[in-house]
Formats: structure tokens, sequence, C-alpha cells
């Protein structure tokens, strides 16, 4: 470009700067290094994270002896890391939802002698069958599993369709 | 991408006058001589006290003092990821950071740099000193495996010889007659709250020391007519060669948490004998050896006694240094705090050496 000389930057012959050269190799130090910082403090900061996430690929649990849970009753139980409702109808049918309201995450409970699903929060109510969202801010139904009734145990299970 | 960087430098300059902090920088000059090696470890001190800064923070996500501790630890080791380097780091570099602090220690006192105008510069160093090292010993028993247990208890037994109120102090320290988790939870808050929250101050402080007065130099340099002393502008030129020593040590901080991971005892049981060869970390050995052969010279209380009056004299002596060296000129006085300072290195590093030996 020009003829004139600077002993800092003298013209080279490839074409790349002296200047240049170090500017890129610092530059580059410095992003491997931030990268091998940042990655293993990512890591393990995330670590609870990535541990549900494996805990919630979970597809089926056995609860043992829950087929002896009396009509008209529920239990609580965890699906990988979310808690989960189990009914035994009066009927004699069987219920297993997620616990975790649509509206905002509060836990639900069964209510035995109203027979409905009611969030605490903010006064949600879900049908206790379908999980539908009956009445109150719950925006969605909740999430039914497939449930199974041996003679040792329920198992719950992720429904096909959904899947 | 210049021009708005540069507008918004120009946006934040009005705002905060940092043109004036750049030629401040600017202007403030660094020695160049001979000695200008020992300038960079109060900067790597501080490098290393970052480090235990933020990784202490990261421990805290996961650490829980109390009858837990052993396990949290255990999970932070062998269940999270990167825990183990997280932990080794913080290890390493607690015990680098001691290192630094002694090396700058001892260079501040051979080149005089105690001298007026910078008393309160040295007296809030070795009070920095004093606190990493409590740092150390508070953080030490955190992980309760049988070591850090054992080490704790052994540490204590320093509160005994205080006269009369030694054994209810040491009772207090502890939060009761034994090391239990009683005393995790104490040496928790003091880990990271009260040290923290007492060392950052301090710390300030001595900084700010440090830029009012500058660097001083060593009394064979300031011999030299003005002509023959060089110097260096702080920015760019030392800021760049600090920081190139902080990298240096943190590959070498990498390197050792890497290759050597610090270990996980198992976990502390009180009904368990001892394992052989308990000891203090090495930043206290040496006060553990002086008062060892104080106790064999002297049986009995005695020794005790004496062990802990000669460390306490020395290290007020240390202390106050400024106060009794205090002339400019290079007189029979200065000399003779130049042969207290080799005295005390030597002293140090013998007893250290020696109280490995003899363990
Ligand atoms: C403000 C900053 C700091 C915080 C928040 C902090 C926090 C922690 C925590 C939570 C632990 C327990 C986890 C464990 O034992 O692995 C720990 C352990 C420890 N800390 Fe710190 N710390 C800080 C500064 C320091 C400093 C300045 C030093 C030393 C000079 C130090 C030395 C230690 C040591 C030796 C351990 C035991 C490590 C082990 O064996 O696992 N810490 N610290
Ligand atoms: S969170 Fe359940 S109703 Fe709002």
């Amino acid at each position: 470009m020009s003829k004139v000389t600077d002993k800092n930057n003298p013209p080279s012959t490839g074409g790349v700067s002296r200047q240049t050269f170090l500017r890129v190799a610092v530059g580059s130090a410095g992003v491997v290094y931030a990268a091998g910082l940042a990655y293993p403090v990512y890591r393990y900061v995330a670590s609870p994270v990535e541990k549900a996430a494996k805990e919630s690929a979970v597809t089926e649990v056995t609860l043992k002896d829950a087929q002896k849970l009396a009509p008209g009753s529920a239990l609580m139980f965890k699906f990988g890391s979310k808690p989960s409702l189990l009914i035994h109808h009066d009927d004699g049918t069987w219920t297993a939802l997620t616990a975790v309201c649509t509206h905002l995450g509060c836990t639900v409970r069964y209510q035995e002698d109203k027979k409905r699903i009611h969030c605490a929060c903010h006064g949600g109510v879900y049908d206790p069958k379908t999980g539908a969202n009956v009445s109150g801010p719950p925006p969605k139904p909740l999430k039914r599993y497939e449930v199974k009734v041996t003679d040792a145990a329920v198992i719950v299970s992720r429904s096909q369709d959904r899947a | 991408m210049k021009s708005l960087f540069s507008s918004f430098y120009a946006w934040a300059d009005e705002r905060l006058g940092l043109e004036e902090l750049v030629q401040f920088a600017k202007q403030k000059t660094v020695p160049v001589h001979s000695q200008s090696f020992w300038y960079y470890w109060g900067g790597l001190s501080l490098f290393f006290f970052l480090i235990q800064f933020a990784t202490g923070v990261l421990l805290l996500l996961y650490y829980r003092p109390g009858p837990d501790a052993y396990d949290s630890v255990r999970q932070i080791t062998y269940d999270t990821n990167f825990g183990w380097l997280v932990r080794s780091v913080h290890s390493w570099a607690a015990n680098l950071m001691i290192v630094a602090i002694f090396v700058h220690m001892f260079s501040v006192f051979f080149m005089k740099a105690y001298r007026k105008p910078r008393e309160f510069g040295w007296w809030s160093g070795v009070a920095l000193l004093g606190m990493a090292m409590v740092f150390g010993f508070s953080g030490y028993l955190l992980p309760m495996d049988d070591l850090a247990y054992f080490a704790t208890k052994v540490g204590m037994e320093i509160f005994s010889v205080v006269p009369m109120i030694g054994p209810k102090l040491a009772d207090l320290v502890r939060g009761g007659p034994d090391v239990s988790e009683y005393t995790v939870h104490r040496f928790f808050a003091l880990h990271v709250v009260v040290l923290p929250a007492v060392f950052l101050p301090i710390l300030g402080f001595h900084l700010w020391l440090v830029q009012r007065h500058g660097n001083a130099v060593p009394p064979s340099e300031e011999a030299k007519p003005e002509a023959q002393r060089r110097s260096e502008s702080f920015f760019p030129n030392f800021m760049m060669k600090d920081f190139a020593m902080w990298l240096v040590a943190f590959n070498v901080l990498s390197v050792l948490a890497f290759m050597f991971p610090w270990d996980l005892g198992p976990q502390a049981d009180p009904l368990k004998p001892a394992p052989l060869g308990i000891h203090p970390e090495w930043y206290f050995m040496s006060q553990f050896q002086v008062l060892k052969i104080f106790g064999d010279l002297f049986p009995g209380t005695l020794g005790e006694i004496l062990g802990i009056v000669v460390f306490t004299a020395g290290l007020l002596l240390w202390f106050l240094i400024p106060l009794y060296d205090n002339t400019q000129e290079a007189g029979r006085r200065a000399r003779r705090a130049t042969y207290f300072g080799l005295f005390t290195l030597i002293a140090l590093i013998v007893t250290t050496i020696w109280a490995y030996l003899v363990l």
C-alpha cells in the first residue's frame, strides 16, 4: 500500500503482517483459555439440571404394594423428578397424573371429600379422572400416565400417544 | 464496530471520567532494577485470592455445613461435574496464595519497603497474611474427613496455652469440648462470611496505599543518583507483565489441580484412632515445631508458656519493624534489620523442615 516502513510492522513477504499474526495468535489463545475456563464452570453449575434431565428420562415407575390403596384415596409419588398423583377411584378405576399445576407449577392435591383435584395456590380445580382443567386459572389439563395394576404393584408409565 | 465502541466509551467517559483513570495509570511508573522481579508477588497474591473468591462461591453452590458436611464434599468430589476440579483448585490456590504472600512479605522486608511513609502498608500486609492463614485453618476443617478432623483437634491445642482462659476459649471456638458439627458450622461462618468481610476492606486499604505511595526501591537503588535510576510506565507496560505472571500462575495452578487432585479421606470418626502423622498445614509447621522444642527443653507448662512467649515476641518484633528501623540511611540499625529478616527466614525454613523430619 505504501512505501513507509514501520520497524514494528515490516513489510512481509507472506502477505500476513507480523502484527496481524500476533493479534490473531493472542486472540485465539485468549479464546482457548476462556473456553477452557467456561466449560468446566458451566458443567459444574449445570450439574443438578443434568441430573434432573436424566431422571425425567424414565418412562416407567413401579409402585410396590400400591394396589392395596383403598378406593376413594390417593397417594403421591415421584415420576422421575416430578411429583405425581395416583388416585384409586370409588368405582375401582385408577388414574395417575402429574401433580404439577399447569398454571404456575404448585403441587396439586386430591381432595377425597370433594372428589376433585385442587391447587391451593390460586384455587385451580381439575377433574380427577381425566385431568381436565375445570375451573380457576390453570390453562391446560394435567398430563395423565398409563396405569397397570398387578397383584404386587401398580405400574405407571408414560402414555404411548405422547411419546 | 470501532466507532460503536468509541462512541460508547465517550458516553461513559463523560459520566464517569474514565479518561482521568487512564491518564493516572499512564503516568504511574514502576521502578526497573535488578530486584524488579519481586514486584510481581503482591499481584500474584491478589490473583490467588481472586481465584479463591470465585472457586469458593462455586463450592458454596453444593457445600452443606453441619452433620452433612462430609457427604456434601463427597458429592462435590464424585457426583458433580468437575466438582473434583473446583475443589482441587480451591485447595491448591489456598496454598499457593500463602506461598505468594510469604514471598511478597519477605521481599518487602528486604527492600525495606516498610519505612516511612509505607508503615501502614506493612501493618495491613501482615494482617492480610494472618487472615489468609486463618482462612486456611478454617477451610481445612470444612470437608470433615479424618485428616481435617484430627489436624483441627491438634491445632486447637494452641488455645490451651493461653493462661487461665485458654481451655474455656478453646471450648467456645469449638462449640464444645470436642471438634464436632458445631465446630464445622462456626468455622464455616468464619470462613465464608466473617473473614471475607474483614479481609476485603483491608485488602482495599492495602492496594490503595500501594497506589498512593508507589513501589519502594531497595536501598541499593536508592543510593544511586536520580539519573541512573530507570522506570517504566504502569500502563500498559507493567500491567502487561503483571498479566503475563498471572498467566504463568494460572498455568501452574491448572497443572497442579489437574495432575494432583486434592484428596478426600475417609469420614471423620471420633471413635477411630488417629491415623499416623497427623500434623497441621505446612504454614503452621514452624510454630508447631517451636512449641515442641520448648516443650522438650522445659517439661510441663513452663515449656509451653515459654514457647508461646518467644513466638509472640518474635511476631511483635516483626510487626513493629517500621517503628525501630525507620531511618533512610544505611546505618548499623538498618543492617541489623536485614540480619533479623535473614534469621527469621532461615528459622522458619529450618523449623518447618525439622518438623516434617520428626513427624
Ligand atoms: C471469599 C472467599 C472464600 C469462600 C466463599 C470460600 C468457601 C469455601 C467452602 C464453601 C469450602 C468447603 C468446600 C470444601 O471443603 O471443599 C472451602 C474450603 C476450603 N477453603 Fe475456602 N473460601 C474462600 C476463601 C479461601 C481462602 C482465601 C483460603 C486460603 C488462603 C481458603 C482455603 C480453603 C481450604 C484449605 C479449604 C479446604 C478444601 C478441601 O480440603 O476441600 N478459602 N472454602
Ligand atoms: S399454581 Fe395452581 S392455580 Fe396457580
